[in-house]
């Protein structure tokens, strides 16, 4: 476990340090999460030894969440002007991001078989 | 006896350990409540924890900042969290070799669809420029989100709730979205899912089908990454930026 999350962390401030230091627009942990793939694809028993962390990492993921969610706290204000703005563009485009996403790969999948 | 209370409390709201067992406490609640009422996805863990808290909050007076000063330290795991997205992802290969052309174009279909309209029905809608760009980033996991819209010239503080907001409708409206246009592969359920509602849609995905929640994190790995590349350079197309 121990291993596991310090490798996580490693690979984190490795790519954190690469996008400030490249200036990439890509954020830090996703450098990182580039990183690891490509070295689990170099040594395949490494994704066997970090499976069980990452998984309970993973499994409570929504928790990771929270405390960014409490946040609304503070904008509240900003929230009152906005919300019917900002509740009917979140909700619409959430429909529309899901909807040509499932048609999109649907479509392609079929025309990759057929 | 309220003199020791009071004292008590001074105490305890200067500690971190206040606003960290705190959290645990609300998300384990909520995952109870959640599970009590036959997992109905309308009463997801993260609204029911966030609103737990929210209430505690007003009714101490205890300021955000001070409950960060906790909560911060299962807020940074959301760092670690995305580098982990590389094992399901990994996992994932074989299959995702079989689909790689249409995952990749559905999830880039996606960001652009989600994304776009969201900063133009809140422009349309008269919310604010800062408001909209704070939106552009809203279905891509909370701390990618919020490094994209310091980029962008959002808010980042704006976007993690509009991230968690996102991740919740995704998952309430999801499943009933894709009965709706037919859509019964777990694997394109799964990649929509992830797409749109990052890490609370695959919390969602994985109550469907194990092979539905691989497919939303690895949407959502790939999302987030597509999204940092794609999203500055849309908005600057766009006249944005």
């Amino acid at each position: 476990m121990l291993a596991t999350i310090t490798l996580l962390l490693f690979y984190q401030l490795c790519g954190e340090l690469l996008a400030r230091y490249m200036e990439l627009p890509v954020p830090g942990p996703v450098i990182g999460m580039l990183l690891l793939f490509l070295t689990l694809l170099a040594r395949d028993a490494l994704a066997e030894t970090m499976e069980v962390t990452v998984e309970g990492l993973l499994k409570n993921l929504s928790l990771l969440f929270v405390p960014a969610g409490v946040g609304v706290i503070t904008h509240f204000e900003l929230l009152g002007e906005n919300w019917p703005a900002i509740s009917i563009a979140l909700v619409i485009s959430s429909i529309l991001g899901m909807v040509v996403t499932a048609l999109t790969m649907k479509f392609l999948m079929r025309s990759n078989r057929g | 006896m309220k003199g020791e209370i009071v004292q008590l409390w001074v105490y305890l709201s200067a500690t971190p350990l206040f606003g960290l067992t705190a959290t645990l406490v609300a998300y384990l609640a909520a995952v109870k409540i959640h599970e009590k009422f036959g997992s109905k996805p309308i009463l997801n863990p993260v609204v029911i924890a966030v609103i737990m808290l929210v209430i505690m909050l007003s009714v101490t007076g205890m300021d955000y900042a001070t409950y960060f000063d906790g909560a911060q330290f299962i807020h940074f795991l959301l760092g670690p969290a995305t580098v982990a997205l590389a094992v399901p992802l990994y996992r994932q290969m074989r299959k995702l070799r079989t689909v790689f052309f249409p995952l990749m174009s559905a999830i880039v279909a996606g960001i652009i669809s989600g994304g776009i309209s969201a900063v133009y029905i809140a422009e349309f809608l008269g919310a604010s420029i800062e408001t909209a760009l704070s939106l552009a980033p809203k279905s891509v996991t909370a701390p990618v989100a919020m490094g994209i819209a310091e980029a962008i010239g959002g808010l980042p503080s704006l976007t993690a709730i509009l991230v968690v907001t996102t991740g919740v409708i995704g998952a309430i409206i999801g499943t009933r979205l894709f009965d709706l246009i037919g859509c019964n592969d777990d694997s394109v359920k799964g990649v929509a899912m992830g797409v749109t509602s990052h890490g609370i849609g695959t919390a969602r995905a994985f109550q469907v089908s194990s092979e539905m929640g691989a497919f939303s994190g690895l949407a959502m790995a790939l999302s987030a990454l597509f999204t940092s590349m794609l999203l500055p350079w849309l908005l600057t197309l766009m006249g944005y930026l």
